[in-house]
């Protein structure tokens, strides 16, 4: 902000100030509330409404103080006479003179704050208290010009700095953070944090990185493929539902709906990851490997996720589960998994982990991905799932807004069934919500 | 490792410049292959058309400023936390207040909804993660379930359920992150590198689902591998702390948002910044990003109030979205792209589409 407010500032560049005339006083170095507004909109290309926003931010933060109104903390687009304000002198001036006045007898929490600026402004402290003085003195024969001014000023000051109650605090702050630039640092930064930092780096010097040119084609293709599924880009079908209050675009594309909507079986073909996180895409995935006889590749890949995110008590017995089922030599739902693989799979068994399938569980899901997928994709299912798939037609606009229905609620996915809430949930199930909307 | 005996003697200061001169050099090897950049590329893109959104609900109920949010997989949902101590579950959609709880501690900074929408998570200055399973039973208090299951230091800044309800990651002002078994509290893995408070944390949506990116006040976004703890990959390009990060929806890249005013993107695998967004006119730091479904939009709430919305393949802003009368603290769009909840000091949040 300060960097906002030296460029105002700025005899050539920044904002014109002129002498205002106010009541029968002349107060120099004024700038009018709609120049400082211009200014802003020339200077930093913005709109109206974001200059008024950031003048009254400067307003509100104290830089800037209104002459006409000093406790109206806002930034008038007109003719109102504004002021800058001195950081930190001006309160180090105002301090000092009562602290001269009353003989040092500051109140607590202003004793405090004035040994704070004098640790701050060291440098030009003799400027301060010369200032001080000078103004007490002339405070008999001060012109009222100034006197206006000054008042002003302070006025701003403390309603910036001590709020009255009830008034929220602009220089209210979060919970103390420690960072490397405040120098309050909470952990040690000893020799191993450094030697750490430079393994990172050693590592990350050997590997293998891509160039811009293609990570970045690849956010066009992104972007583009996916814009007519955004409905913040491209609308959704029937509706919006926060626009328009009616939820049938969530019945539509329930979890679990048994007709699909034509976009999302478009997108099972972007990526192996986007049909298996839609339980119903996933569905059809079953049942087409069942028709090539490869559904234990799937089911064994769910388990394998269920034994990955699952309760850490339970791993050993998901673990024996799993074995028993897709790994053992006569196992009654086999996988195929390549000798290497498997043998250090079973070495693994040995000491059972949450992660210790994680190799069969790749290999299988590459298996699927290149193989099964593709296939999937070419497979008549899919094609006859693309034909029957629905396309919602567009909610009629309403015109007289009297007719709309308040919006529907609908059960929480924490009413359901216990059976839901004990089991390790996978990625693509959610609650199944939406389904009973009416 | 053999070289151990040869610096055994180095002073701190010594090994602090050979760390320096070390991250100079990985910053040229990445320059040595951004052959282009995002704008030139996308020159060629559509520019977006006249852009629109209003707020279309505003949840009115807690006393006091709005420090989190999080949605609830059923798109409308959304469990928010504050400076009191309440956390409210609201169905943002009727604005109706399905539960509430209030816990021990003020500054609730982190929150989130499980994946199955039965439970939910918070935690704050008491350096804790709580879950709280969520009941309609009118005879069961809520706080009576609460199951401690994270402990810090330090307080929570960022928590998050991994894929399933049993499993919690989470940040904190000590500086690590950690990994949680829910049901018994247990330790699963840490997560040591920041050297300063780390602020958020996003999961990678990435099909082999093993990675997270951290940001911290150390002004370093870092990558971490889940199993093994270890930090993949580092990116210390702000110039102050990083409030928030959220995965490009293709998990190839991630955004930030920091108190520098600017907002950048980071790609994974050209292993560099590769855009900044950031404005003359914008001077306060921005606080909290997300994108839109396609990775086309990028929403960050800043501290001057405002939400800008940016194009994130162009460079430019499109749009600036006035109506908080704070800070906005916490911003997340919702699951299925219809919409964005906002959260503000103002007490109140928005949903805006």
């Amino acid at each position: 902000m300060e960097r906002v407010v030296v460029s105002m500032q700025d005899p050539d560049q920044g904002v014109k100030t002129r002498s205002q005339r106010l009541f029968i006083t002349v107060i120099p170095h004024t700038a009018a509330g709609g120049d400082v507004v211009a200014w802003l909109i020339r200077k930093y290309c913005i709109s109206e409404e974001e200059a008024l926003h950031l003048g009254t931010l400067l307003v509100q933060h104290g830089y800037l103080y209104s002459l006409r109104e000093p406790r109206s903390l806002v930034l008038r687009p007109d003719d109102t006479p504004y002021r800058f304000q001195v950081r930190c002198r001006g309160s180090a001036i105002y301090l000092t003179k009562k602290n001269i006045r009353k003989q040092g007898a500051l109140v607590g929490h202003e004793k405090e704050h004035y040994d704070q600026l004098h640790r701050k402004i060291n440098h030009t402290w003799d400027l301060v208290v010369m200032q001080a003085r000078e103004q007490l003195r002339a405070a008999k024969q001060r012109r009222k010009g100034d006197r206006l001014v000054i008042a002003c000023q302070e006025q701003t000051y403390w309603l910036v700095n001590r709020p009255p109650p009830g008034v929220p605090s602009v220089l209210e702050q979060g919970p103390e953070r420690s960072s490397c630039t405040a120098g309050g640092v909470q952990m040690t930064k000893n020799t191993e944090f450094y030697k750490q930092e430079m393994e990172r780096c050693r590592k990350a010097l050997t590997r293998a990185r891509v160039k811009s040119s293609v990570c970045l084609e690849a956010y066009l293709k992104f972007s583009s493929q996916r814009g007519p599924h955004d409905p913040m880009m491209s609308g959704c079908l029937p509706s919006n539902p926060w626009v328009t209050d009616d939820d049938s675009y969530w019945t539509f594309n329930a979890p679990s709906v048994a007709v699909p909507t034509k976009l999302r079986v478009e997108r099972w073909a972007f990526s192996f990851q986007e049909l298996l996180e839609d339980p119903v895409g996933r569905g059809h995935f079953m049942d087409f490997l069942g028709t090539e006889f490869s559904a234990e590749n799937l089911s064994f890949w769910e388990a394998c996720e269920g034994l990955r995110h699952g309760e850490q008590a339970q791993v050993r017995a998901a673990v024996d589960a799993i074995y028993q089922q897709f790994l053992a030599p006569g196992a009654a739902r086999w996988v195929n998994i390549d000798s290497r693989t498997m043998e250090r799979t079973l070495e693994g068994l040995r000491q059972p982990h949450r992660y210790v399938l994680d190799e069969a569980q790749l290999h299988i899901y590459m298996l699927m991905k290149k193989d099964s997928y593709p296939r999937f994709l070419k497979s008549a299912a899919y094609r006859d799932l693309l034909a029957e798939a629905v396309v919602p037609p567009e909610a009629k606009r309403r015109v007289f807004p009297f007719m709309r229905k308040p919006p529907h609620a609908n059960p929480s996915p924490a009413l359901l069934p216990a059976s839901h809430s004990g089991e390790p949930v996978t990625a693509a199930s959610g609650p199944e919500c939406g389904d009973g909307g009416t | 490792m053999a070289t151990d005996g040869l610096h055994e003697n180095q002073t701190l200061a010594s090994l602090k410049s050979e760390a320096e001169s070390l991250k100079g050099k990985l910053e040229e090897e990445r320059a040595k292959l951004h052959d282009v950049e995002l704008h030139q590329v996308a020159e060629r893109v559509e520019a977006l058309g006249q852009f629109v959104m209003k707020t279309r609900r505003t949840l009115k109920g807690h006393g006091n400023k709005v420090l989190c949010m999080d949605w609830c997989k059923d798109k409308r949902r959304i469990v928010s936390s504050s400076q009191d101590g309440k956390v409210i579950v609201w169905d943002s959609f009727t604005t109706n207040k399905e539960h509430a709880v209030t816990m021990p501690c003020t500054w609730v900074m982190a929150c989130a909804y499980a994946p199955s929408g039965c439970a939910i998570a918070c935690g704050g200055l008491d350096n804790k993660c709580s879950v709280y399973p969520l009941t309609f039973d009118k005879n069961e208090n809520m706080a009576a379930k609460k199951k401690s299951v994270a402990m810090h230091t330090n307080y929570l800044s960022a928590c998050s359920f991994t894929n399933s309800d049993m499993q919690i990651l989470t940040a904190s002002g000590d500086g690590t992150c950690a990994l949680w078994d829910v049901e018994s509290g247990q330790l699963l893995q840490s997560f040591h590198g920041h050297g300063a408070d780390v602020l958020c944390l996003d999961l990678a949506p990435s099909e082999t689902g093993n990675t997270f990116v951290s940001g911290g006040c150390d002004k370093k976004a870092m990558v971490w591998d889940m199993r093994s703890g270890q930090c993949v990959q580092a990116f210390e390009t702000h110039e102050s702390d990083i409030n928030s990060v959220r995965y490009y929806p293709s998990g190839d890249a991630f955004a930030s948002g920091s108190d520098d005013a600017t907002c950048r993107l980071y790609d994974l695998r050209a292993d560099r910044e590769v855009a900044v967004y950031s404005k003359d006119s914008i001077i306060f730091g921005a606080s909290s990003v997300d994108f839109s479904l396609s990775g086309r939009l990028l929403f960050a709430g800043y501290n001057d109030y405002t939400i800008n919305v940016w194009d994130v393949l162009k460079g430019s802003r499109v749009s600036i979205l006035f109506g908080h009368e704070n800070r906005v603290s916490t911003l997340r769009v919702s699951p299925d792209g219809t919409a964005f909840c906002s959260g503000s000091w103002d007490h109140t949040l928005r949903v805006w589409a």
